[in-house]
Order: structure tokens, then C-alpha cells, then sequence
């Protein structure tokens, strides 16, 4: 439970007093679990406004760069930052600067709609009425308005899914990470989450988003491609496909993961 | 087909006031591989639990090899194997301990087993990890254990609930080829799937839709029968211009297809585009002539679930 750091003074939205331009900076991360290298000597950056693809096959290590991006993990070695801060040193600083979605949207089920909303929007220190309003200026993008009193497990997938953005948004997050957020969900329910995406993109927040569906890799200004801890791929998707002489993502990405 | 081998007649099901299957009546034949797709809620999960015989309907019934699933639910889980969406590993099992859990539970004989699980750690790319606990892989790897404990045996009837959630495009390959090769044996497969180059594998496909069937037949007539044209627009700004037209249009008439645009039109399709190609080089993008293509699944399936929506939110 953080409150927003005093300390880090921000002027506009997403700019730090300091004014950088990238939102996140990785240089040589890696995670071992014992002797099991997850995340193996990483690099990369991630501008300001840009949403970020970060692909790769299952288990290459996308949610545990995630964990330790958004303080949830320390890093064996290696260092990074997001929207400024250190991963390592300004582990509590960050939590308030970022909006978080996990692989499995992690909602209380047994919760109502309003409450969940309530409930996060306290750990980030806004009061019911911040976060009713924030709320209503969210709806147009959202539609959550005549759900707030239904149960939270009820809620078909779709719906609870565009809750949990809710919930990871409303305070205003410079930097949102999304760790499959589409996952389970059908193709309509796709393409307006997708269009939500660039449209909070296009505010100024930077998106760091996985998927395994590589038509959404599509949607992404940039894209990396992790296989077992490493990043064999970093640039945008017209050129990753220019550069291996493909029409798709989906045959680059299995070029390179299955080589 | 002669006689189906499984007959789903007059389901209704309903929880209080959620109406989850309202008449869904449906024939798979023997060996045959059969997906349903559908938008959340349309009724498939309910489906494949009440053909598993672990709900029952509140009428109808499902009858699989001349079992009926409301005479002889035993005998109908002789039949079926059934893989959940939210399928329960052993957590503080090993990768290759569960697999032999559920080998035994499956009576699969020792030397099947060995040559399975073989099989299985490949697809799965698990073979690295089979001493790593469950509940330390990743997401994805989690569920392509619980596809391949699903697997150990082999049922007549398969059912797979959404199984390649979460699976990478590698492995998903993979698994779709060892679907066939078990069907090529003779096995029956159901398949719910929300990728549509998914269910264009299988030999026939039902959309669902809030608890009915609005169609069932082969994914590429389904295609065909879609209601308008699909454009296909090249760009050197793909992005930019598909986040364009999703403003111009509606968000689900517009994709991204590799490098191009593609867009789905309905009445005029000749005059809107035309219109459409217009205002894009106003907007200052550089486009080349849009040409129609033939329509996919997606195409299809997308339009027809959201006009359904329109005309159910107008309601
Ligand atoms: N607590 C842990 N102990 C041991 N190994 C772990 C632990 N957490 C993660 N791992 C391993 O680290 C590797 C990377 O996992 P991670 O969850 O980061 O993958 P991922 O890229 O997110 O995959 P997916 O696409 O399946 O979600 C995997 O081999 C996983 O088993
Ligand atoms: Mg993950």
C-alpha cells in the first residue's frame, strides 16, 4: 500500500520535473530462480507515449521483467528504471507511478464492481469521491455505468476486463504495464480493448503490453521478441518484418522461437 | 452423416435469471473434429460441462455413443475426457509427477505412458523442466501442462475447453497438430477456441451466440456468407491508418492484417470506399488502391456478433 510519493514532483502528466524520455530504461537485467536463469542479460527502452509489444514464447521470462519493473521482484543484477525511478532503490515510489494489470486480472471476485474500484483507488490514496469522479470521466472509454452494484465474479470476461484497466488507471499512471490483457477474450471484445489501448496511448501514456496474439503485436509502435531470457528481437513491426523478409509478426516470431 | 456420434437436443439451461443455453441442439459425427466459437457468455462453457455430465440441463438431453448423458452420466465419463477452461494442476507436484498422476488416474499402461508423456514434453517444450514444481512455471507453461495431462489418455470423445489460452504461437502450432494426429485415430474432438485461424482447422464449426447456435457448418462457408465486403488497403502508416478508420467506422470493421488494412463494409461498399479513400489522403495518408478480398472467419464471425449486439443494445 503506497501513497504517492511526495517526494516526485511531477508537473504535467507523465512528465517528470526532470523531463525524461524514456519512460523505461533496462540495461542488463537478469533473475535467476536458484540456478534457473529466467531473465537472462536484458537491454532495452521503452519511450514516453509508446506502447510497447513485449512478446515471446511461454515461460522466456516477459511476466518476471514485469515483476521486477513494477517493484514486485528484485533483480539478481542489473538495472533499470520506470518513469525515472530505479527498480531497485525506489521500489515504493515506483508502485505509485504505474498502473499494473497481472496475467490473471487480479480482481476480488467476491467484491462489487464499485468496491473494487473503491478498494484500489485506496491503495493509490483517492477518497470515494476522486474515485467516483475519475470513474465517470473514464465511462465514455469504459462503459462501466450500471454495473457498480453487480458482483464482480458475475461480470463476463470481457467486462471484468475492462474493469481491471479501470482499476489500474485511475490514478493517473504515466506508465501502464498489461500482462496479457486479452487473454480469454473473444475477437469483438479484442478490437475495442485494443482500440481503449491506443486511445490511452494517445493521451501520453506509455503502454508496455504482452500478448500471444500476434495480430495485436500489430497495434504496437514498438515490439520485442523474448526467447529463454533473452531479447532476440527489438524495433517497430514494419521493420522486424522488412528486416526477416516476412508479411507477418506471427511467422517472424515463430522464425525466431523455433529457429 | 449417417448417425451422429454425439446428439446435443433441445438444451436449456439457466442460472436464476441468466438464460446460459435457450434450446442449443447439435450433431457431431464419428472422428470428427468440431470447434464452437462465440463471444463470452454465449453459452459454450455451459455446453461442454452439461455434455461432460457435470451439470445438468434443466431440459433435453445429450446422447454420445447411444449413451445418454441423463440415463448413465458413468458411462458417459467412460467416454469423454474433458480439459476445463481453469484447469486444477497439482501445484506441489513436479511437471513430470503430475503427468504420472494423471497417467494412473487414467489407467494408461506403462508403456503408453512412456511414449506419450514423451510425446507431450516435446509439444510442450517441457522437457527441460518436468522436475520444476507446477506452480513455478509461467503462465502459459501451466497451461500447456494441464493440455498435456489432459492428453495422457486417450477418450473417444475429447473436449477442450478454450485450451490454447495463454499458449504461445509456437506451441499452439504444435498442439493443433497433435489434435489432428489423435483425430486421424479416430478420437472426436470439441473445441471452443476464440482464434479464429483455430477454428478454421476443424471440419465444422457452431457460432454461439447468448446461449443459441446462430450457425453451424464448414468455417469457410461461414466466411462466405458474410454480409458485406472486405477491403484490403496498403499503407506505409498500417497503425495510424487503422486507428483512423476505427474512428471514422466502428472499431470491429477494421484489422490489421500483416502489412495492410483491412475493412469490412456493408450496402454501398463501392461508394464508401471510395469516399473512405478519399478523406484517408485529406487525412494525409498515402494509400494504395483498396481492393476486396475474400472475406475470413473473423470477418464473418466479428460482424455478425456485434450487429447482434447493436440490435440487442437497441432493444
Ligand atoms: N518462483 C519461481 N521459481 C522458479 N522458477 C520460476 C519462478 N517464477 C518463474 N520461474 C520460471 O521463470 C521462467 C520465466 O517465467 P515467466 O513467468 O517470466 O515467463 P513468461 O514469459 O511470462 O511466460 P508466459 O508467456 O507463459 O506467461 C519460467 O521458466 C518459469 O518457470
Ligand atoms: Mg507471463
Amino acid at each position: 500500500m503506497t501513497q504517492p510519493d511526495a517526494g516526485n514532483e511531477t508537473n504535467a502528466r507523465g512528465k517528470k520535473a526532470s523531463g525524461h524520455d524514456y519512460a523505461v530504461t533496462v540495461r542488463d537485467l537478469t533473475r535467476m530462480f536458484g540456478e534457473f536463469v529466467a531473465v537472462d542479460n536484458v537491454s532495452f527502452d521503452v519511450k514516453r507515449g509508446e506502447i510497447f509489444g513485449f512478446l515471446g514464447a511461454n515461460g522466456a521470462g516477459k511476466t518476471t521483467t514485469i515483476k521486477m519493473l513494477t517493484g514486485l521482484l528484485r533483480p539478481t543484477s542489473g538495472t533499470g528504471t520506470v518513469d525515472g525511478l530505479d527498480i531497485s532503490n525506489d521500489r515504493r515510489a515506483i508502485k505509485s507511478r504505474i498502473g499494473y494489470m497481472s496475467q490473471r486480472f487480479s480482481l476480488y471476485d467476491d467484491l462489487k464492481v464499485e468496491e473494487n474500484l473503491f478498494f484500489f483507488g485506496g491503495v493509490y490514496g483517492m477518497d470515494r469521491d476522486s474515485v467516483e469522479a475519475r470513474v465517470s470521466e473514464l465511462d465514455d472509454m469504459l462503459s462501466l455505468s450500471g454495473l457498480e452494484n453487480r458482483m464482480t465474479a458475475s461480470l463476463p470476461p470481457g467486462h471484468k476486463q475492462r474493469l481491471a484497466l479501470a482499476c489500474a488507471i485511475l490514478h493517473r499512471p504515466p506508465v501502464l504495464f498489461l500482462d496479457e490483457p486479452t487473454g480469454g477474450v473473444d475477437p469483438v471484445a479484442r478490437r475495442y480493448f485494443w482500440d481503449l489501448i491506443s486511445t490511452i496511448a494517445s493521451d501520453g501514456t506509455t503502454v508496455f503490453v504482452t500478448t500471444h496474439y500476434m495480430d495485436e503485436a500489430e497495434y504496437c509502435h514498438r515490439l520485442s521478441i523474448m526467447h529463454a531470457g533473452r531479447i532476440v528481437e527489438v524495433d517497430s513491426p514494419a521493420r522486424i518484418k522488412e528486416k526477416h523478409g516476412m508479411t507477418s509478426i506471427q511467422d517472424v516470431f515463430i522464425k525466431l522461437v523455433d529457429g | 452423416m449417417s448417425i451422429p456420434f454425439a446428439r446435443v437436443k433441445e438444451l436449456e439451461k439457466s442460472y436464476g435469471k441468466t438464460v446460459a443455453l435457450a434450446s442449443v441442439s447439435l450433431d457431431v459425427g464419428k472422428g470428427e473434429m468440431f470447434g464452437l466459437i462465440g463471444p463470452d457468455g454465449a453459452g459454450k462453457t455451459t455446453l461442454m460441462r452439461i455434455l461432460s455430465s457435470l451439470l445438468d440441463p434443466d431440459s433435453g438431453d445429450c446422447v454420445v455413443a447411444g449413451v445418454s448423458v441423463s440415463e448413465d452420466p458413468a458411462g458417459i465419463r467412460r467416454i469423454i475426457g474433458y480439459m476445463p477452461q481453469r484447469f486444477s494442476l497439482y501445484q506441489d507436484l513436479t511437471v513430470g509427477e503430475n503427468l504420472r498422476f494423471f497417467a494412473d488416474l487414467f489407467r494408461v499402461p506403462r508403456r503408453e505412458r512412456i511414449k506419450r508423456t514423451a510425446m507431450l514434453l516435446e509439444f510442450a517444450r517441457l522437457e527441460p523442466f518436468v522436475k520444476r514444481q507446477a506452480g513455478r512455471l509461467s503462465g502459459g507453461m501451466k497451461q500447456k501442462l494441464a493440455l498435456a495431462c489432459a492428453l495422457v489418455h486417450t477418450p473417444e470423445f475429447l473436449i477442450l475447453d478454450e485450451p490454447t489460452t495463454g499458449v504461445d504461437p509456437v506451441s499452439r502450432r504444435e498442439f493443433w497438430s497433435i489434435l489432428k494426429k489423435l483425430k486421424e485415430t479416430g478420437v472426436t474432438i470439441l473445441v471452443s477456441t476464440p482464434y479464429m485461424e483455430e477454428a478454421e482447422l476443424c471440419d465444422r464449426v457452431a457460432l454461439m451466440h447468448k446461449g443459441r447456435v446462430l450457425m453451424t457448418g464448414v468455417a469457410k462457408d461461414i466466411a462466405q456468407g458474410f454480409a458485406g465486403t472486405v477491403y484490403s488497403v496498403a499503407c506505409d502508416d498500417t497503425v495510424g491508418l487503422a486507428v483512423w478508420l476505427k474512428g471514422r467506422l466502428t472499431p470491429e470493421q477494421v484489422r490489421i492484417v500483416g502489412t495492410r488494412v483491412h475493412v469490412s463494409l456493408f450496402g454501398d461498399t463501392g461508394r464508401a470506399i471510395a469516399g473512405l479513400e478519399r478523406e484517408a489522403a485529406t487525412a494525409g495518408f498515402s494509400i494504395a488502391m483498396a481492393e476486396p478480398v475474400p472475406a475470413a472467419l473473423e470477418d464473418a464471425f466479428v460482424a455478425m456478433i456485434a450487429e447482434r449486439e447493436r440490435r440487442h443494445d437497441a432493444a
